[in-house]
């Protein structure tokens, strides 16, 4: 008989423990901002705004950040979305898989994913705000001595979370548009649809929870990140709410950064802090898990499809 | 009525594809532009053409001999190009006059306020300051003689994404063994999920949490000076890069076709050796893809170092020393900049040599990548 195999007794359980030593760093975050952040949570926490002190426990509130974050992100999947289903749906139903320029395409959106969030912020700064933004106001407004559209504002922080963002919505809908059975487009082609009607008509409706889980995914990573609207468009205070394109705007993710690392007395801020890394991150999660279900059913959806 | 192909038979179709294909470039049109947007802020500094010198070599002329200058001469004592000439005023220029006559009354009686700090030389390389007595590298670019040596900022960033994969590399490649190879299929479905959910916590709360938390318990641990350091800022790191790592060492443990397990254990080895001497040498290309991706995430991350890693530019490798890296030096510095002005290209020089360094660990991880995926799946028919 083959006598007890220690080692592999011993290193499975060695893998075993690092995954769950993982999971206990995870478990450790999250208890910590739930301990320390759910008594900071009160009606007047969220809807109240910071017009007299933000870094007043008694008086501050976030829904300046909250409306900001939500505009921000908003804006972005109104124009990251439409270029990131249309790539996806060359990707899928046009492009032949092996030619070079598909696979240029693939590098790129790959490589993408990859840019450090700061350099989408130079990169928003250069070119969405000096660029875009400044020629235009040389274009239209050449008497104006204020720049109206050349400097940091909501728009051009969307815009650049918008082109951080277009991986995700990409890949997301790759997977949906493959997830939709070829004898569906090959009965509608039967049917005398041409190639457009089909995609238009029966493949992307198909597609559309997939779709979703995309941009929910985008918003979530959008909705947490704070280096790409540092020079973009998120401002330390603002005493209103943006209320165009062109305004700056206050934000949740950047707030935790100025409450902690600007803040006068950081043991008297700490509630607030910790208040608004939980709605931070209760928001974020909320959208993981939503796009994490639908996405669950897409995938097995996509198992029954292709076997 | 002949067959009609190509556009001539559907325009409609033909306009869309073409429209659709269009679209579909934009991504590789933002590569572009992200490359071409980030090097042309950083093109004087790297061309050498521009000067961060206090003091003038040239004499001073007051604004009121401005007519006794030709335009060509005034232009070259303003450092203007012709262009940037045209466009101004006569007003302007008396200004820009003043201004220079100003810099020159406030320039400070050194031997260091002729030198032009922003060249590449002075960038790279250890310089004797005033006031040193051995050459050195620093990074002070708000002081009267902008000090502008990026080598320890270039340290910093190694330092502190060399802790973070040393932290993050052992732990998430276990995890991606464990899940892929030895788990349940049961336990799987519910450890994935909970790993990825680590990539859904925002940087900037993963910044906060080494800041306010883990730095104050790493102290008591390890009875350190400075309460946010390498170490700090290194390990917040690693659980930022811990889930990118995770997902694609998983991905392409995953991707071994399940015979070569089969085979195995038939043969009478255990689902460890299975795993360790089978399924992992298979996937060995995708665990360096991950290691490059995680590498190319961690070098990148700015909000996390921003807050945790302490922000004093020393040069040092030691990781109880407070540390300053490249993301956290463009992040923190450059609202403060003059537009166009020498230390804003810098920042922006950074930026580029960032987007190298990532670009090149990316293009490398997703070649492995996709030549693994190609072979296993070669070999599985």
């Amino acid at each position: 008989m083959k006598s007890f195999d220690w080692v592999s007794f011993f290193c499975t359980g060695l893998t075993g423990l690092a995954t769950l030593l993982i999971l206990a760093i995870l478990a450790v975050i999250l208890g910590n901002i739930a301990m320390h952040g759910w008594p900071a949570i009160s009606w007047r926490f969220v809807s109240g705004g910071t017009e007299s002190d933000m870094f007043d426990v008694t008086k501050a509130g976030i829904f300046p950040m909250i409306f900001g974050t939500s505009a921000r992100v908003i804006l972005m999947t109104i124009f990251v979305i439409p270029v990131g289903v249309v790539t996806a749906v060359y990707l899928t139903e046009y492009a032949h898989t092996t030619s070079p320029i598909t696979r240029v395409i693939r590098g790129a959106v790959n490589n993408l994913a990859g840019v450090p969030s700061i350099v989408f912020g130079l990169f928003g700064l250069g070119f969405f705000i000096g660029f875009v933004g400044g020629g235009m106001d040389a274009l239209f407004y050449p008497d104006n001595p204020r720049p109206l559209w050349g400097k940091a504002a909501l728009i051009w922080a969307s815009m650049t979370l918008a082109v951080m963002t277009l991986p995700v919505v990409i890949v997301a809908t790759e997977e949906a548009l493959r997830a939709i059975p070829l004898g569906l487009r090959e009965a509608s082609l039967a049917l005398g649809a041409t190639k457009l009607q089909t995609i238009v008509k029966i493949v992307l409706p198909n597609a559309l929870p997939g779709i979703m889980t995309g941009g929910i995914l985008a918003v979530s990573r959008a909705a947490g990140e704070v280096a790409p609207i540092l020079f973009t468009g998120a401002a330390y205070f603002m005493a209103d709410l943006p209320k165009s394109l062109t305004d700056q705007f206050m934000d949740l993710g950047y707030h935790v950064f100025v409450l902690s690392t600007q803040s006068p007395n950081i043991d008297k801020t700490r509630p607030i802090l910790y208040g608004t890394v939980l709605v931070l991150v209760a928001l974020t999660f909320a959208l993981n898990f939503v796009a994490i279900l639908i996405r669950a059913r897409i995938r097995r959806h996509l198992r029954a499809v292709h076997g | 009525m002949g067959l009609e192909r190509g556009y001539r038979a559907r325009p409609g179709e033909w306009i869309a594809e073409k429209l659709i294909f269009l679209v579909s470039l934009t991504a590789m049109v933002m590569i572009f532009l992200i490359f071409v947007f980030v090097t042309r802020e950083a093109l004087p500094i790297l061309l050498g053409r521009m000067s961060s010198a206090a003091t003038l070599e040239t004499a001073v002329i007051p604004p009121s001999q401005m007519d006794s200058l030709s335009s060509e001469a005034l232009r070259q004592y303003l450092g203007l190009t012709p262009a940037e000439f045209a466009g101004k005023d006569r007003e302007t220029l008396e200004l820009l006059m003043e201004l220079k006559q100003e810099i020159a009354a406030e320039a400070p009686e050194d031997k260091d306020a002729t030198v032009n700090t922003a060249a590449w030389r002075y960038l790279l390389f250890p310089y004797q300051w005033t006031g040193y007595d051995h050459p050195v590298y620093i990074w002070q670019p708000v002081s009267a003689i902008h000090k502008y040596n990026i080598v320890p900022l270039i340290v910093g960033s190694l330092k502190t994404t060399l802790v973070a994969l040393l932290f993050a590399v052992p732990l998430a490649l276990a995890a991606a063994l464990y899940v892929s190879q030895l788990a349940s299929p049961r336990l799987k479905e519910w450890i994935k999920p909970a790993i990825e959910l680590l990539a859904g916590i925002p940087s900037v709360v993963l910044g906060f949490f080494g800041l306010i938390v883990m730095a104050t318990f790493l102290q008591n641990v390890f009875g350190y000076a400075s309460r946010l350091n390498a170490l700090v800022a290194g390990i917040a790191l690693g659980l930022a890069a811990l889930p990118v790592i995770f997902s694609i060492a998983e991905d392409a443990l995953t991707s071994v076709p399940r015979t070569y397990t089969e085979a195995a254990l038939a043969l009478g080895s255990s689902r460890w050796q299975a795993a360790w001497q089978i399924v992992l040498p298979a996937a060995v290309p995708g665990v360096f893809a991950a290691v490059a991706l995680g590498f190319g995430r961690a070098i990148g991350e700015t909000m996390v170092v921003l807050m945790a890693s302490g922000n004093a530019s020393i040069l040092s490798w030691s990781l109880f020393d407070s540390t300053r890296t490249i993301t956290a030096t463009i992040a923190a510095e450059l609202a403060e900049t003059v537009f166009g002005g020498h230390h804003y290209r810098i920042l922006f020089l950074l930026g580029a040599v960032l987007f190298a360094v990532t670009f090149l660990a990316n293009l490398a991880g997703d070649l492995v990548i996709q030549r693994l995926k190609k072979r296993l799946e070669g070999k599985r028919s």
